[in-house]
């Protein structure tokens, strides 16, 4: 399993000061495979992602992506972000770039890309994601939902082969939620290697391969979404589908 | 029924100029009053200074025709009762505030070096000119230019720095050191943020050490003490030792002030072009810093304004400035008792300067304000 495996997690054990946050985390992803985490908040979730791209260190046990090991090593660190896009809660545009520029910055930095080659790239992704109208504003002139979308342009502008999404709808009014979920299935219908932490379960349902619950920094249960819905294993998984389903 | 569906206008007295009096300067009885009280003071003071400044005032000649050279021949030294401020002594003494002690053949220099840093400052003042991009790479080497032109070398005769003095020595002093403390002070700041302990210490210690002194305190340790520090042999010009207190100083400040604005920025802002790929010099260079400089302008104006008018301490070590030619020529028996028109005539100056840039902070601050949301959403 670990042959085809893109994102390997062993034994990952991580704290903040006494408080351990990811607790023996073990966590096999195979190419264009869809996870969804779930979980109470303060289960992390949101770290174990993180550890993903090294936004945070992890310090026992050992992280894969793609062949690369994530240690001190700085190039490898550089070499996993370029692999890895990441979608945050609060979207984190750059706003004193105009969406095009947020787009652009990185592959023009990053990739060395020509200028005009980038804005042309800016533009099909901005097409991708339904707002190339856009393209001349400023974050700050942008709905939720918008921004949202910028920012997973932005990402897939650097051509990633993982995509890791923190909690995307979290911070959206309700209303806006469906285009920024819409957006994500179409991605996951395209083929990306997909991590994703949400309660969205709708989404969970239509796009992930697999569910990962965790709780109190373990992982409790992995199975299909069939049978995480309808025939979970473990109490805490149901005590936890019956608070966020039937609230 | 057709007057109900037609939109209402404010009512009159609250708009427009007599909308704006009412509301502003007689809006109740206290108002009313303080408002005539202010336009009585006004009445008193305004006539008055523009009778001592102007109307009644000596540019060359005094009253009965003659050529102002020295203070007894001022009409307010004449003829107490009528005379308002003595001008010749700016007029005459002009040369020496302007340009120091600078030899007269090699003036035009000076002159040169005005102009340029004039036309050096044009593509920051205006985002619009034409060739602006032409320009700015003149203003990156205008310095170098400066430098040459007025100490000499190139082809130049030498002029040795104690021979500038004035409004030269406070633009060179001030350019340089607002110029300089710029980039170090972002240095210093992203150093003190620094994860590396010893880089952040060492940012940290400096900042603190420099700010804890007082900058007559560093001019004297530039004066006296750099020297030794310098191989024997090379010999530093006493300018340069104060140019080197003075940016240390302002770096400082500049420092803290930049840190400021790092730490507005919000974590997310970090993360996200860590997670596009980009190195620590990358995320600093476009995210970060243009971000946090946008934050810190006023501040930033704030201590250059500060550490402009700061430069006339450098009386203290013998360096004269606008002040202490100002000073001198005080002391000067010709134009003793001349202080009002001499002090008055500094500060019109500095005025002219720092209120030019507290105007090109609000302009830059407009400018800058397109789109800029900091909230997370």
């Amino acid at each position: 399993m670990s042959e085809e495996s893109i994102i390997s997690l062993k034994n990952v054990n991580k704290w903040f000061g006494d408080f351990h946050v990811l607790q023996d985390v073990n966590l096999e992803v195979k190419k264009k495979e869809r996870i969804v985490v779930c979980g109470p908040s303060g289960s992390g979730k949101s770290t174990m992602i993180r550890c993903i791209n090294r936004l945070e260190e992890h310090q026992e046990g050992s992280i894969v992506v793609d062949g690369i090991e994530l240690t001190g090593n700085l190039k490898n660190i550089d070499n996993v972000r370029k692999e890895v896009g990441m979608v945050f809660q609060q979207f984190n545009l750059f706003p004193h770039l105009s969406v095009k520029e947020n787009i652009t910055l990185a592959p023009i930095w990053v990739k060395k890309m020509p200028k005009a080659e980038a804005e042309e790239l800016a533009m099909r992704q901005l097409e991708i994601v339904k707002i190339p109208e856009q393209a001349n504003k400023y974050p700050g002139q942008l709905s939720g939902g918008q921004q949202q979308r910028v920012a997973i342009a932005r990402s897939l502008a650097m051509n990633p082969n993982i995509m890791l999404f923190d909690e995307p709808t979290s911070a959206l009014d309700p209303e806006m939620i469906k285009e920024v979920l819409d957006v994500m299935v179409d991605l996951a219908n395209g083929g990306m290697t997909m991590i994703v932490v949400t309660h969205e379960m709708g989404f969970a349902k239509t796009v992930a391969d697999r569910m990962v619950f965790m709780d109190e920094g373990k992982i409790v249960e992995e199975a299909s979404p069939d049978k995480f819905f309808n025939n979970p294993e473990s109490d805490r998984t149901k005590l936890f589908l019956s608070q966020i389903l039937h609230q | 029924m057709n007057e109900m569906n037609e939109a209402r206008k404010p009512p009159v007295a609250t708009t427009g100029i007599i909308g704006w009096l009412r509301i502003n300067l007689f809006f109740n009885w206290t108002n009313s009053l303080i408002t005539l009280f202010v336009i009585y003071c006004l009445y008193q003071f305004i006539p008055w200074i523009l009778d001592w400044t102007i109307f009644s005032a000596d540019f060359k000649y005094n009253y009965l025709g003659e050529q102002i050279t020295n203070q007894e021949m001022c009409s307010r030294n004449l003829d107490p009762e009528n005379g308002g401020a003595c001008w010749a002594v700016i007029y005459v003494r002009f040369y020496q505030f302007i340009y120091g002690f600078y030899p007269k053949v090699e003036v035009w220099r000076v002159n040169v070096a005005y102009v340029m840093l004039t036309l050096a400052l044009l593509p920051l003042l205006y985002a619009n000119l034409p060739y602006r991009k032409y320009f700015l790479y003149f203003t990156y080497i205008f310095p170098v230019i400066a430098y040459f032109l007025l100490n000499g070398g190139l082809g130049f005769t030498e002029v040795s720095t104690n021979k500038w003095g004035g409004l030269l020595v406070t633009l060179v002093l001030g350019c340089t050191g607002i110029a300089l403390a710029f980039p170090i002070g972002i240095m210093l700041a992203l150093g003190r943020r620094s994860k590396l302990p010893v880089i952040s210490m060492m940012c940290t210690l400096f900042i603190e050490f420099i700010r804890g002194v007082p900058l007559i305190t560093l001019l004297f340790f530039g004066m006296v003490m750099l020297p030794l520090f310098l191989p024997e042999g090379i010999d530093m010009d006493g300018l340069v030792r104060v140019l080197v207190a003075v940016t240390l100083f302002q770096s400082a400040y500049m420092a803290e002030v930049i840190r400021g604005g790092l730490q507005a920025i919000p974590p997310g802002q970090y993360e996200a072009a860590k997670s596009l790929g980009m190195s620590y010099w990358r995320m600093n260079l476009l995210i970060i810093l243009p971000q946090a400089i946008r934050i810190s302008i006023p501040p930033i104006v704030n201590t250059s304004i500060g550490l402009f008018k700061d430069t006339t301490l450098v009386i203290i070590v013998g360096i004269l400035d606008l002040l202490g030619i100002g000073r001198g020529t005080l002391a000067d028996t010709n134009w003793l008792g001349l202080s009002y028109e001499i002090y008055f005539f500094v500060s019109l100056v500095f005025f002219i300067f720092t209120f030019g840039m507290s105007r090109y902070s609000l302009y830059l601050e407009k400018k800058l304000k397109t789109g800029i949301n900091m909230g997370a959403d």
